[in-house]
């Protein structure tokens, strides 16, 4: 493998975990969409390149499953739930960004050290991806838990299945890797149909006038 | 190619759940539901005489035909029961026909995914096995449309969700520590052939992977930091499905891990995996054992039981050792047992009193005698009250760890204990207090209770040799 094909994957992942970072600090939620499909995007680019160095046709169709449901269909449905409903557009953090984004800076890190320790017999390639990859789904987890807004938990998670599938396209030969990212692509249509009846519902609740002031004395 | 008996407990739940999904009329397909389940069930002990060959997808070992002896037959059992609680929530108009097709499908999907899981010689078709399962039981739970049964089937989805993922990144690096032994592709995923390897994996990247793993599948599990979504989605979900959650589910992903473990015993260098599961088991145990005071809702206190108990039985396999390991075997399949009758019980206490608040239930021993003791039997039983069979277990699982920990011993029975003055503080009202709510006689289904309690009862006695044999070669096979 060339030295030029390592340094694009090597790129390509490390934008991944760029715009996992720019998950992070996102405080509105269709910025926050928009955003998204851009870590879709990247990640369908980073896995049709794994798939073009490692001769590996099937992943083409991981690619193209990125492509098209995760970076088009899924961020395109959620602005129309969010529109239809109008639901909050704005996000509430658990603790402030500059916090979240240190917790985050920490756990790239922390990721870096663990993988690249625990995989020296490993081929480069390999390694620099599971290091990557393992930074995207931690900084997906810290998404999910620094988040209030449902919408935005279920990106942070769908972020971190993104990086779950680039572990895997980065794992040489690994079987099975269509079938997962397929059934994973089936659990996220269940977690926005979920939204969806969920949100409805409780539009439904909150019409009742004492449930609305109830809440906002939770809030505030 | 021919079908044996491991593609026919497969075979049996996929087709019938896509006949269930079509046919029409509840009282046909929840009779087709106890049909198809008690096929499953008899191909499944038909594995006692004819061994099929394991391939590459499928295997058959002991280990596996104990769990999957035990699931069919409580999916068997919790059928029957299913069939006569459904009947008196359509009457109650809880549920309509409609969504009842949708429930008897979802359930043979269910029995599908597990069986799947247990026989999957691959660890990524066991994964995707796991997060089947996982989206039907969601689907289960939230059958009801209430507000709070959406909330506990979001938050267990979530959580859920969370640990699949986990655990998928673990199977991968499972096969990025393979990889370099057994070479690429499809064997790097076949469990048979990562055991005969392993010894020449890389140690530590299979420590990592087994933390994954351990967070991933005890999730599912229900172990104590991430058990969030346990007692909500027990508590909502229509009863039989905490009754298979309970005593099936939570085993299936215990079930996983344990394969994983004897992958890593096969490895000199890798970490011992005995400390981290003790660990998390007591955290369990005692966490559980003091939630149990402050419960209000009868399907929750339950709930928190069984975390209490899979700690338990995480703690005993965590021991190791092949007494340990038969203590833990068995607690399990106590425990099985033991919790799927205590749901059949609590199920139609709660349609027969309109609610699940313990406050609002009250003297069933004068109002329903017949369900009241059959509770109370099963919850003597699940405390591990003797002579009964979970009295056993524990008292293995007691005298097997004294000898090498006995702190740890102390702090496993002061939960224990702690627990069972929980359980009879709460249930003791609910069975001798003042009578209270309606006390219409109930159409219950006795049997799988009492079959169950019966069982339970019957092993605090007497263990046929043949399951001893069973049980002591599993405990050797899991080191």
């Amino acid at each position: 493998m060339s030295s030029l094909q390592f340094d694009i994957a090597h790129l390509l992942a490390g934008s991944l975990v760029l715009a996992s970072f720019m998950l992070l600090y996102q405080d509105r939620l269709y910025a926050l969409l928009n955003v998204y499909a851009l870590h879709a995007t990247v990640l369908a680019l980073s896995v049709a390149w794994q798939a073009y160095i490692q001769a590996a046709p099937h992943l083409y169709v991981t690619a193209l499953i990125a492509l098209v449901f995760k970076a088009i269909i899924i961020p395109v449905a959620l602005h129309r739930i969010i529109r239809r409903l109008g639901i909050h557009r704005e996000i509430e953090n658990v603790i402030g960004v500059g916090l979240t984004m240190m917790a985050g800076i920490g756990l790239v890190a922390l990721s870096m050290v663990v993988m690249l320790r625990v995989t020296p017999g490993a081929d480069a390639l390999a390694r620099e991806d599971l290091a990557f990859a393992l930074s995207v789904v931690l900084l997906g987890l810290l998404i999910m838990v620094t988040r209030r807004n449902a919408v935005s938990q279920v990106v942070g998670f769908m972020s971190l299945e993104n990086g779950l599938v680039l572990a895997a396209t980065g794992a040489k030969g690994m079987p099975l890797v269509v079938e997962i990212s397929v059934a994973f692509s089936v659990l996220i249509a269940f977690i926005v149909i979920g939204i969806f009846l969920f949100r409805i519902r409780e539009r439904f609740d909150s019409v009742d006038v004492q449930a609305l002031d109830r809440f906002r004395g939770e809030r505030r | 190619m021919t079908i044996d008996a491991l593609g026919a407990i497969l075979l049996i739940p996929a087709v019938s759940a896509a006949l269930l999904a079509i046919l029409p009329g509840y009282l046909l397909t929840a009779k087709l539901n106890v049909v198809a389940a008690l096929a499953t069930f008899l191909t499944s002990l038909s594995l006692f005489v004819i061994e099929p060959t394991s391939g590459q997808y499928l295997l058959l070992d002991d280990l596996n035909k104990v769990f999957i002896v035990l699931t069919t037959f409580v999916g068997f059992t919790t059928s029957v029961f299913s069939a006569s609680y459904i009947h008196h929530e359509i009457e109650t108009g809880r549920l309509t026909p409609a969504f009842l097709r949708f429930y008897h499908a979802m359930y043979q999907t269910l029995m599908f995914a597990m069986n799947l899981a247990l026989v999957a010689n691959n660890i990524g078709l066991m994964w995707v096995a796991v997060e089947v399962a996982t989206l039907t039981t969601v689907l289960m739970v939230g059958i009801y449309r209430t507000h709070e049964a959406l909330e506990a089937a979001w938050k267990y989805f979530i959580l859920g969700s969370v640990g699949i993922a986990l655990a998928l990144f673990g199977t991968i690096l499972v096969y990025m520590a393979a990889r370099p032994a057994v070479g690429e592709g499809l064997d790097g995923m076949v469990w048979t052939v990562l055991v005969r390897h392993a010894a020449a994996f890389d140690p530590a990247l299979l420590n990592v992977a087994f933390v994954f793993l351990l967070l991933g599948y005890g999730t599912k599990v229900g172990l104590a930091p991430l058990h969030a979504w346990l007692p909500d989605a027990h508590a909502e979900g229509p009863t039989p499905i905490s009754a298979v959650l309970s005593g099936l589910l939570l085993n299936v992903a215990l079930y996983a891990l344990l394969r994983f473990k004897m992958m890593l015993a096969v490895n000199a260098a890798a970490i011992a995996p005995g400390p981290l599961m003790v660990t998390m088991g007591l955290i369990s145990v005692i966490f559980a054992a003091l939630m149990l005071y402050r419960r209000r809702d009868i399907k929750r206190m339950f709930a928190y039981s069984s975390i209490e108990h899979m700690g338990i039985i995480v703690f005993a396999f965590g021991m190791g050792g092949s007494l340990a390991n038969f203590a833990g075997l068995l607690h399990m399949t106590m425990h099985s047992l033991t919790k799927s009758a205590i749901f059949f019980a609590v199920g139609h206490i709660a349609q027969v009193k309109g609610t699940q608040k313990i406050a609002d239930i009250g003297g069933l021993t004068v109002t329903n005698p017949v369900l009241g003791w059959g509770l109370m039997l099963g919850v003597m039983a699940i405390v591990g009250l003797p002579p009964l069979g979970i009295f056993m277990s524990e008292f293995l699982v007691v005298s097997s760890t004294f000898t090498r920990a006995p702190w740890l011993t102390a702090i496993l029975v002061l939960g224990i204990i702690i627990a069972l003055g929980g359980l009879f503080l709460r249930v003791g009202v609910v069975m001798f207090g003042a009578p209270k709510g309606k006390s219409a006689p109930a159409e219950a289904s006795y049997v799988p209770m009492f079959t169950h309690l019966a069982l339970v009862a019957m092993a605090g006695i007497y263990l046929p040799p043949v399951l001893v044999t069973g049980f002591t070669n599993v405990a050797k096979l899991l080191g």
